[in-house]
């Protein structure tokens, strides 16, 4: 998740606080994780000096200061290039598990067990993400939709890599 | 605690094709487990044994300390009628039957008296969401709702144990969900102990436990709820 680009997209929308950003951030897409003040602070203060973004004058008030920030031309056409343009579909997790399945067999380890032990901690993930989405709100039960979308594609890789280890191993030990 | 369901090194083959090669397997009451592998890795079967419908070569299944595979046909199937409660992939009605006597029906053959086990039936309808449907026949109901309708006749008789063979297989995704919430909710209403047959992941994330039979064996590595 870009979380420049993310701001810079809320900001397309309305000028805004530092402070409302970081929660209508964390409402959002959050979930969980909650975006700590300070990289807010900095990542606007970046974007400013970017000229993707103008800081307003401090307003007086109590409490800290506030700022109201405003996106730019610069910081406009770079949100929308980044809104268009497809995400690049990497396998980064299925990557890694290709990498330690055939370092295990080419090592004579016990790459069945590995993929085992990757089997059940996906399906745990599974497990907890099929409970936040039971009963929650539409942006819970998308988001939860992505994630075991995600595991249960790994899932397929690894029961086909499961039947295909003496083939693999054939290969690696050849 | 004692289980309330176990197999134990349960044996199986099919003319010479082994199907279970010694499973074992202990379920808790009021426990949603689901048993997955791959097509053909004996995972149906193990169900069969487990839901009395089929008897082991060799091995024991027990239920609440009884011993139940060693039961002649007609105690295993007033076993099945009284204490299982069963839905398949594809609901099997009796199409000759309206919904709320499909619903009604292991309760009739359980001897309950007619105008009482539709009443009966009938009070699942709203429950599952299937209001205004009581008098349709089977031909006349969406995928959905015909499973909804087999899932309200497997819990009708408040069974101890509800069998799910791939409850989902033949919906598509969004009313597989809705079936499985449905499925999981009145389970924990009625404190019903399940065991479910899956090969999908996204199905077996609902269960508490998850089992994975592989060439008729059952892994001992199970995924445990945490911290319920």
């Amino acid at each position: 998740m870009s979380i420049p680009l993310t701001l810079l997209g809320l900001l397309e929308r309305e000028a805004s606080h530092g402070y409302d950003l970081k929660r209508e951030y964390d409402a959002l897409f959050g979930r969980g994780r909650p975006l700590p003040y300070g990289q807010v602070y900095s990542t606007l203060a970046r974007l400013a000096r970017d000229g993707k973004i103008i800081a307003g004058e401090a307003e007086p008030g109590s409490g800290p200061e506030r700022r109201r920030y405003v996106i730019t031309e610069t910081g406009a056409t770079e949100f929308e290039q980044w809104l268009t343009e497809a995400v690049p579909p990497e396998p980064h997790l299925q990557t890694t598990l290709f990498t330690k399945v055939v370092l295990a067999l080419m090592l004579g380890r016990d790459a069945h067990a590995y993929l085992d032990t990757q089997r059940l901690a996906h399906l745990r993930r599974m497990r907890e993400l099929t409970d936040l989405r039971r009963g929650g709100e539409i942006v819970d039960v998308l988001l939860a939709d992505h994630g075991l979308f995600h595991l249960e594609a790994d899932l397929r890789w690894i029961e086909a890599t499961s039947g295909r280890l003496d083939q693999l191993a054939a290969k690696v030990r050849a | 605690m004692s289980a309330l369901i176990e197999a134990r090194d349960v044996t199986l083959a099919f003319g010479g094709t082994p199907a279970l090669r010694g499973v074992s397997l202990a379920v808790d009451a009021g426990d949603i487990i689901a048993i997955m592998g791959p097509s053909g890795s004996g995972k149906s079967t193990l169900l069969h044994c487990l839901g009395g419908i089929l008897v082991p070569d060799a091995g024991e299944v027990w239920l609440d300390g009884r011993r139940v595979d060693t039961l002649d046909e007609q105690r295993r199937s007033a076993l099945r009628r009284d204490v299982f409660g069963f839905v398949f992939q594809f609901g099997q009605l009796v199409p000759e039957l309206t919904a709320e006597e499909n619903v009604a029906l292991p309760l009739l053959l359980g001897g309950t008296r007619r105008a009482a086990a539709l009443a009966e039936s009938r009070s699942w309808f709203a429950r599952l969401g299937l209001d205004g449907l009581q008098r349709r026949r089977s031909g006349e109901l969406s995928g959905g709702q015909a499973q909804r309708v087999a899932l309200a006749r497997g819990l009708v008789a408040r069974p101890r144990v509800l069998f799910a063979d791939e409850p989902t297989g033949a919906l598509d995704s969004l009313t597989g969900e809705q079936v499985m919430n449905l499925l999981v909710d009145a389970a924990r209403a009625e404190g019903t102990t399940v065991i479910l047959v899956t090969h999908e992941p996204r199905v077996a994330a609902y269960a508490d436990r998850q089992v994975i039979v592989r060439d008729g064996r059952s892994s001992a590595l199970t995924v445990e709820r945490v911290g319920s």
